[in-house]
């Protein structure tokens, strides 16, 4: 089809195939296809959601940023130690801890940006750094539980059929709302999308390229935070070793929601998407009941796979074309 | 006057660190000698570099040719969990309908065909289907250690074969036996690269595929073979490391193990953008970054640091080397 470009609607892809994932699921486990599965789907990756949603804006710009499994796992644990240890108002702790984040991937988009150090390279080291960092604030998981995060977990909406949105939820909705409109209403969304379609065409053009580059990066290193906030509140503790291999499932979310690693298009719908096939994978073989855990790795392996060379094919179509 | 080796910084930083142990602790230099073996920090330290500085020999070649592997830390828990499972044959082991007889030499052989069949399928993406590497490579590095589990059924696989133990644990010559594979390889793959046209082959298809293509290159071949020597020499180190604990942990094996590889060959020069390589530089690497775990430790300082000290050390080297930082430090503005 002519001026039909697929780049730019790779997610319908994945619509369908989510679409196909849920009524595979829903046909064959009962039970699968309820609200409260629905809304846990939601509540229960809603700390992925929002990393993924930092992670698209760095993919956008044709960036990586390995760096946020280990700085949620950071966040988690310097939440836990801050309030439950040095007695820290928990608002002011998360205030801080949001602000750590952002400061961390502003120094990282610094180094990408300023320096021309190979992005996978600069994050790489902020793994390190922030899993080394992680450790010695404790080296063990504490708990958490402080007044006023339980008043936070136990607000939820409650929808029928004893279906619930908790916070966690409500955070990631608002952030994919705000990420959206920001990505798609504003000039620096539209920064992103032109430097990571070229980053020199887009500076000869008068885009800003360093500043967008720098605040991907923040905003990545905001959302890890946010997101390793999230999941210990849901979790009730924080743990120095929790987000290994987070990186890895967000990065799957975005490509599987139709992003291009090679930036330059895609959008935070898609990482919607991807973030709900993961939790779909992870409660089918839950449901499942006989596979094992590891089996989750491979499925999201072969999917991320098939995903990739779908991209590859529709890429060769769309450049071969007219 | 003559240009500085790549390796320059790093060996200037590895013999800092040296000094700095050798005023603080003079007995970190000590050597005794029992059961015919050398002991000391000094051989510790090399002993445990030599996993990294395989993987690393392979990751420098990838990386050369404008690439990354970030999958040798799965590769490592595939390989050690193959060897592992043929020698020890565990109850519903996939590998068992294989028949393969249980001794050391088909472990090795069998982990090191696993490892390099890692390899063709991240070259294969790489160089044919032309995805990016960091993606291609982390299909496997998050399906890969799901495999290891899978052929291990979770479990830890122990074994008590005394030959295959001794790879990873055992000495020959008063050296530890890692030590002479590590060096073995590494000095093979140098001479494949300086003694024929490879190295040169490598480095021009890093720096221009397109160039090196039509001056008549196999530049995918190239890349291929690139992408299959890292993941056997990962497999090695997977199989050294089960060795060396007599057991195969898929969970554990090789964690971090790319972050290690990837920071010693950036430390030792080798630009992460592609083209030239060094691989002494990165053995220089892979020893600096255990020397200087090493020093924490034994300073007593906590072990949780190193993470810490490594970031900001190869963020360090990286800055020292970028191109922009240096013309901004001799024209400051």
């Amino acid at each position: 089809m002519r001026g039909f470009d697929w780049r730019r609607h790779s997610a319908l892809t994945t619509l369908v195939v989510g679409v196909l994932i849920y009524v595979g699921c829903a046909m064959n486990f009962r039970g699968f296809a309820s609200l409260s599965v629905a809304m846990n789907l939601i509540s229960e990756n809603a700390y992925l959601g929002v990393i993924g949603i930092g992670l698209t804006f760095v993919i956008l710009t044709g960036g990586i940023d390995l760096s946020v499994g280990a700085l949620a796992g950071a966040s988690g644990i310097a939440l836990a130690r801050l309030v439950q240890d040095a007695h820290w108002n928990p608002l002011l702790a998360v205030v801080a801890i949001l602000v750590g984040g952002l400061a961390l991937g502003m120094v990282q988009g610094m180094l990408v940006a300023r320096y021309r150090l190979a992005p996978f390279l600069v994050t790489l080291s902020g793994l390190f750094f922030c899993r080394g960092l992680a450790l010695y604030i404790s080296k063990e998981a504490r708990g958490i539980d402080h007044p006023v995060f339980k008043s936070w977990t136990d607000f939820a909406v409650r929808l029928p059929e004893g279906a619930r949105l908790p916070i966690g939820a409500w955070v990631f909705v608002i952030s994919l709302m705000i990420a959206a409109f920001v990505l798609a209403r504003t000039p620096f969304g539209r920064s992103v999308y032109a430097v990571g379609g070229s980053a020199p065409s887009a500076h000869l053009m008068g885009v800003p390229v360093q500043r967008a580059t720098i605040s991907v990066y923040a905003i990545s290193g905001f959302c890890a935070a946010l997101g390793g906030i999230l999941y210990s509140i849901a979790l009730g503790s924080g743990n120095p070793i929790a987000g290994v291999g987070m990186e890895l499932d967000a990065i799957a979310a975005v490509v599987i929601g139709g992003t291009l690693l090679t930036g330059g298009y895609g959008s935070v719908w898609g990482t919607l998407l991807g973030v709900l096939i993961l939790g779909m994978i992870q409660t089918a073989i839950t449901f499942q009941g006989t596979l094992n855990s590891w089996w989750t790795k491979i499925a999201i392996g072969i999917l991320l796979l098939g995903f990739i060379l779908a991209q590859k094919a529709i890429g060769a179509r769309a450049s071969s074309g007219p | 006057m003559k240009s500085k080796p790549p390796y320059f910084w790093p060996l200037l930083a590895l013999v800092a660190v040296l000094l700095i142990d050798l005023i603080l602790a003079p007995s970190f230099f000590a050597f005794t000698i029992r059961d015919g073996r050398i002991y000391g920090s000094l051989i510790d330290i090399l002993n445990r570099a030599a996993p990294i500085a395989l993987i690393a020999v392979g990751m420098t070649l990838v990386i050369a040719t404008g690439g990354v592997d970030l999958s040798v830390g799965a590769v490592m828990a595939i390989g050690g969990a193959v060897a592992a499972c043929v020698i020890a044959r565990p109850s519903d082991c996939i590998l068992n309908g294989l028949q393969l007889p249980p001794t050391a030499f088909y472990a090795v052989a069998a982990g090191l065909v696993a490892a390099a069949l890692c390899g063709i399928f991240n070259g294969f993406l790489v160089s044919r289907v032309r995805v990016q590497p960091i993606v291609a490579t982390l299909l496997l590095m998050v399906a890969g250690r799901g495999v290891a589990q899978l052929l291990t059924n979770g479990q830890i696989v122990t074994f008590t074969d005394k030959t295959l133990s001794s790879l990873g644990s055992g000495g020959t010559l008063g050296l530890p036996n890692p030590l002479w594979i590590a060096a073995f390889v590494a000095l093979a793959v140098g001479i494949l690269c300086r003694r024929t046209a490879l190295g040169l082959f490598v480095e021009a298809t890093g720096e221009n595929e397109e160039a090196a293509r039509i001056a008549g290159l196999r530049t995918r071949a190239i890349i291929g073979f690139a992408y299959v020597l890292c993941a056997v020499c990962a497999g090695l180190a997977g199989i050294l490391a089960a060795a060396d604990i007599r057991a195969a942990d898929a969970n554990n094996a090789g964690l971090y193990a790319e972050l290690d590889a990837i920071l010693a060959v950036a430390i030792g020069g080798t630009a992460m953008t592609g083209g030239r390589f060094s691989l002494a530089g990165t053995l220089i690497g892979a020893v600096l970054m255990q020397t200087v775990t090493t020093t924490i430790l034994t300073r007593g300082v906590s072990a949780e640091l190193t993470f810490v000290l490594k970031a900001l050390i190869v963020i360090g080297v990286c800055l020292l080397q970028s191109p922009v930082l240096r013309s901004r430090l001799r024209n400051p503005a």
